[in-house]
């Protein structure tokens, strides 16, 4: 059952480089990272790329496989079309290292930024209670497994690295929505207002819902419409609530 | 002058894993400047691929649970080899290391009343694994991933600066530890040595105290569920600084892994799967587990399925099921069922959960599962059984630690979790790695930062070591390993692997260990003939060549120790030494590292020698009945006569408080 494949990789580093061809082997049941594996034991052993699990659940291996924005190791070689030759590159949103390794500081900067769990007064380690029903939302969420496919995907900052600064993109405003929805999450009795930092601190405006994060999520996370447009029908509920509105506008002239 | 980047921390914890990251949590809230170094991304570590659950006897479930019987279950579970200490301060501390997750964020999946749920798991005798789904690993990371970013964000509302205390070194590699010396000559830590992936720069961070946190082997294993980081590189860092390890023969074979296809070979399949109601069954469909029940373990487990079977939903008046035995009966079952015959197409054993849940609750309780057979294997497992067989999985052994402190024999070397060796014993049971971490992970980066902070003058680093350093590691693009023709160091690791996987793998005999062992000597030539292409931008191949000295030492390890234990017990199968030996409880196998050409005339690296186990405390031994303890004990060891048979957890709990450190 096996066959040879032709492979076009993108070989360079930050100061340019070109599709590689290869042709190599593939054998029944294979991914994509076993190809590149294969080549580098036998014709590129310098062949640069991250990985660590192979089972899909750490996130390290993301490229895009003939344009597609893809776990190397979940994509199956019988899914591509036999015949025709298999393009790897590296993410396209991030500045590339070398090869398909590229330079993800952008998303731990975001990390960053977003602020903490914070811890409710008065309850001691052991005695937080939660309903399952209560946790269900954010715990999904908490399934990314910070591929950052989806932070490479959305429009809004690939190909537009001017919109960087201003834009978390859909892994953290996801975050943000987890932490808001997270049952015993004390952030408003510190003064923190997650909906209206999700929009004036990161960027949710600039969102317009097209869900192709959503799309290339690897994890088969919704979220477009379960943390994104929940966090914006809410932010806009607030800011535009007349009471809310003139509630913050008093505050915040104090 | 090789030109290397420099810096100077307090306490540097290599591995960003949950030990690791426990460690340096601990370090940072002792007020030290802390330096974390992994090899892959922030957040990527094995850790990560943990599944089934973290093991705390917090009683959410079944509130008959205590830490007496986690221990119980902890010392069987590893043939009552396990470092006693250890055993009692994990069971002991373990729940109040989840609670501590919650108040961080975690989210584990709930009870009715509100609490942590709890689920079973092989050879713990109360349900007892807090878990999200199939992605606890995930969960535990994630959580202390994102504690050190909250501290990162105290520490920049206090000195504008994320990284004042606490810094993550990502794609960072660590090749050697480095030493100095104190006033009175002694050795001991002054910090560590490696490079970047990304430029393949040389760094040192100075550093008085190291913690290895650097997990396990399995990549010197072909079929594993290990990731590519598993390269032992920790057990042989601390060999390399003059630190022993200990029990190395003992690696845990997961006994389900997939079997098919052949490139996904060795990816684990959850234990949570028979903890959920899965069962084993051969190419007879018969569910041979029953066949297998060993006789320390036959009053706990089924006699028949009907009994198995009424135990999930009554576990007060049945049995558990024998699929729930611990992993070396299960592993060495399945293998005996595929040597049978009995094996399916391709030579595993099927396990079944699609006859025994609806598809619904199976799609809620084992989500990752479902998604790993549907995309990798085309296996809808609410349809169909899968087909698993043995991967290796866990190593037992590791570093030799002080129970308490988690401190090697080397001053200012410390280690924790998976690298760490003792508190498993023989072998470890499911979710008893995870709370492992977070327990001696705390107490690896506590009583490094006391140690730190104690020290009158922090020793230097020695620019000779650091020139050696350099030099052993620029020597695969050099070619100047030797004569002979020059290796692909990707040639050298498959034949390790293959090597292993055959003669130091499930089940063992004398003659193949002692082959394995000629055959590492000729795959250490080779590997220091190992020459790579390429400059050193992220260069794969020349990674893997440096990691192949790691792999090397710690497979010698293994094998030596494999030879001289002849007895079976835990992960350690002799097929010509069946019996477990009570004579040989009594015995740790200690490795270290041998003068060039070996005390004993052979062409190792690696020096054995018998060391005593330390008597189990008489109060931890009056948690058994007399009747178990024969099943393990000499008859020296027993408890004499007068120490009554079975106390009351009240009075155990007294004796609990005996001085930390009595016992060593
Ligand atoms: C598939 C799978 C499922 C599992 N499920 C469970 C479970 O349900 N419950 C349970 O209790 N246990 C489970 N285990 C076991 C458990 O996950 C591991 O034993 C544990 O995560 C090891 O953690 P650690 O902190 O010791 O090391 P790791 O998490 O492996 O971290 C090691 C760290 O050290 C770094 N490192 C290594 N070498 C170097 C070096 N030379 N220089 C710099 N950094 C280095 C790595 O980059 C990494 O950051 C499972 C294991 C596997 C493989
Ligand atoms: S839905 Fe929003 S975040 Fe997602 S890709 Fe579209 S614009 Fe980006
Ligand atoms: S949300 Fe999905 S696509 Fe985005 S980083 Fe997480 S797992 Fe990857
Ligand atoms: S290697 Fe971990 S997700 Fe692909």
């Amino acid at each position: 059952m096996s066959y040879q494949a032709n492979f076009r990789v993108w070989r360079g580093d930050s100061s340019g480089g070109g599709l590689e061809p290869y042709q190599v082997e593939v054998n029944e049941g294979e991914v994509v990272l076993d190809i590149v594996h294969r080549l580098q034991a036998t014709q590129a052993p310098d062949l640069a790329v991250r990985w660590n699990c192979k089972a899909g659940k750490c996130g390290s291996c993301s490229a895009e496989v003939n344009g597609r924005p893809r776990l190397l190791c979940m994509t199956r070689m019988s899914t591509l079309p036999p015949d025709e030759p298999v393009t790897i590159t590296p993410m396209r949103t991030f500045p590339v290292l070398r090869d398909l390794v590229t330079d993800v500081s952008f998303n731990y900067t975001k990390a960053r930024e977003v602020p903490s769990f914070v811890p409710p007064q008065g309850l001691k380690p052991g005695e937080y209670r939660m309903a399952q029903e209560d946790v269900n939302r954010s715990q999904e969420f908490r399934k990314c497994i910070e591929c950052f496919l989806c932070q490479n995907t959305c429009h809004v900052v690939r190909d537009h690295e001017e919109n960087k600064p201003a834009f978390s993109g859909p892994r953290f405003l996801m975050r943000v929505a987890e932490l808001d929805m997270h049952p015993l999450d004390a952030a408003a009795e510190e003064g923190l207002d997650r909906k209206r930092s999700a929009q004036e601190e990161h960027g949710l405006g600039m969102c317009n819902i097209t869900k192709c994060c959503t799309e290339v999520c690897p994890e088969h996370i919704k979220i477009t419409d379960n943390a994104l447009i929940p966090l914006k029908e809410r932010a806009v509920d607030r800011k535009y609530d007349p009471l809310v509105w003139l509630g913050s506008v008093i505050k915040r002239r104090k | 002058m090789t030109e290397v980047e420099r810096h100077t921390y307090d306490v540097v914890v290599v591995g960003a894993g949950g030990a690791g990251l426990r460690a340096a949590i601990e370090a940072r809230e002792q007020g030290m400047r802390t330096a974390i170094i992994c090899k892959s991304l922030f957040g990527k570590a094995h850790t990560v691929m943990a599944e089934g659950g973290i093991a705390a006897s917090m009683g959410n479930v079944n509130s008959d649970d205590n830490w007496q019987t986690h221990f119980r279950d902890t010392m069987r579970g590893g043939k009552f080899l396990n470092h006693w200490r250890m055993a009692e301060l994990h069971a002991q501390e373990a729940p109040d290391r989840v609670w501590e997750l919650e108040t961080w964020g975690a989210l584990f999946d709930r009870t009715k009343d509100g609490r942590i749920s709890q689920r079973n798991f092989g050879g713990h005798e109360y349900p007892r694994l807090a878990h999200v789904g199939d992605r606890t690993g995930l969960e535990l990371i994630r959580t202390l991933q994102q504690k050190v970013v909250s501290l990162q964000q105290e520490d920049f509302k206090e000195y504008g600066d994320h990284e004042a205390r606490i810094k993550v070194f990502q794609e960072y590699t660590v090749t050697r530890v480095l030493k100095g010396h104190s006033v009175r000559g002694e050795d001991r830590v002054s910090g560590v040595f490696g490079y970047q992936r990304e430029s393949g720069r040389f760094f040192t961070i100075e550093a008085p105290a190291v913690v290895l946190a650097t997990g396990g082997i399995g990549k010197s294993f072909k079929v594993t569920s290990n990731s590519w980081e598993y390269t032992g590189d920790g057990h042989a860092l601390a060999l390399l600084a003059g630190a022993t390890l200990v029990n190395m023969e003992f690696v845990q074979f997961h006994p389900t892994g997939m079997v098919w296809p052949p490139s996904v070979k060795g990816i684990l399949v959850t234990e949570s799967v028979r903890g959920d109601g899965g069962v084993l069954r051969n190419s007879e469909g018969k569910r041979f587990m029953f066949d297998y029940i060993p006789d320390v373990f036959r009053a706990q487990y089924a006699e028949t399925e009907a009994e198995g079977d009424r135990w999930y939903s009554d576990q007060a008046n049945n049995r558990r099921p024998p699929e729930l035995l611990p992993r070396d009966e299960v592993a060495r079952a399945i293998n005996s069922e595929v040597k049978a015959g009995r094996g399916t197409p391709h030579g595993g054993v099927y396990l079944d959960v699609s006859t025994r849940l609806p598809a619904e609750e199976i799609r809620r309780r084992l989500p990752s599962m479902h998604h790993q057979f549907k995309e990798l294997a085309d296996v809808d497992i609410t349809a169909e059984p899968m087909e698993v067989g043995p991967t290796c999985h866990y190593v037992m052994g590791g570093v030799e630690v002080d129970p308490d402190t988690a401190a090697a024999s080397v001053p200012g070397l410390y280690a924790a979790g998976e690298v760490a060796g003792g508190m498993h014993g023989s072998n470890r049971l499911g979710g008893n790695s995870l709370s492992d971490l977070l327990v001696f992970g705390r107490r690896a980066g506590l009583h490094a930062s006391l140690y730190a902070a104690a020290l009158a003058e922090r020793p230097e680093l020695d620019e000779e070591q650091i020139s050696a350093a350099a030099e052993e590691a620029l020597n695969p693009f050099e070619g100047t390993g030797g004569d002979g023709p020059s290796e692909n160091p990707y040639t050298v690791h498959q034949e390790l692997q293959q090597t292993m996987n055959d003669l130091v793998g499930i089940i063992r005999r004398e003659a193949e260990v002692a082959e394995a062992l000629q055959r590492l000597v000729g795959l250490r030539e080779r590997a220091e003939r190992a020459v790579v292409e390429g400059h050193r931008q992220f260069n794969p191949g020349w990674h893997l060549a440096l990691d192949l000295r790691n792999m090397l030492l710690v497979s010698e390890c293994v094998a030596r120790a494999a030879l001289e234990r002849t007895e079976s017990r835990g992960g350690h199968t002799r097929e010509d030494h069946p019996q477990m030996d009570s004579a040989w409880r009594k015995v740790n196998l200690i490795c270290s590292l041998a003068e060039k050409g070996g005390a004993d005339g052979s062409d190792g690296q690696i020096a054995l020698v018998r060391k005593d186990n330390p008597p189990i405390r008489a109060d931890l031994l009056a948690l058994f009945e007399t009747s178990e303890l024969k099943k393990y004990l000499t008859d020296g060891e027993l408890p004499s006569a007068t120490i009554p048979e079975q106390r009351t957890d009240a009075d155990a709990d007294v004796d609990a408080d005996v001085p930390d450190g009595a016992e060593q």
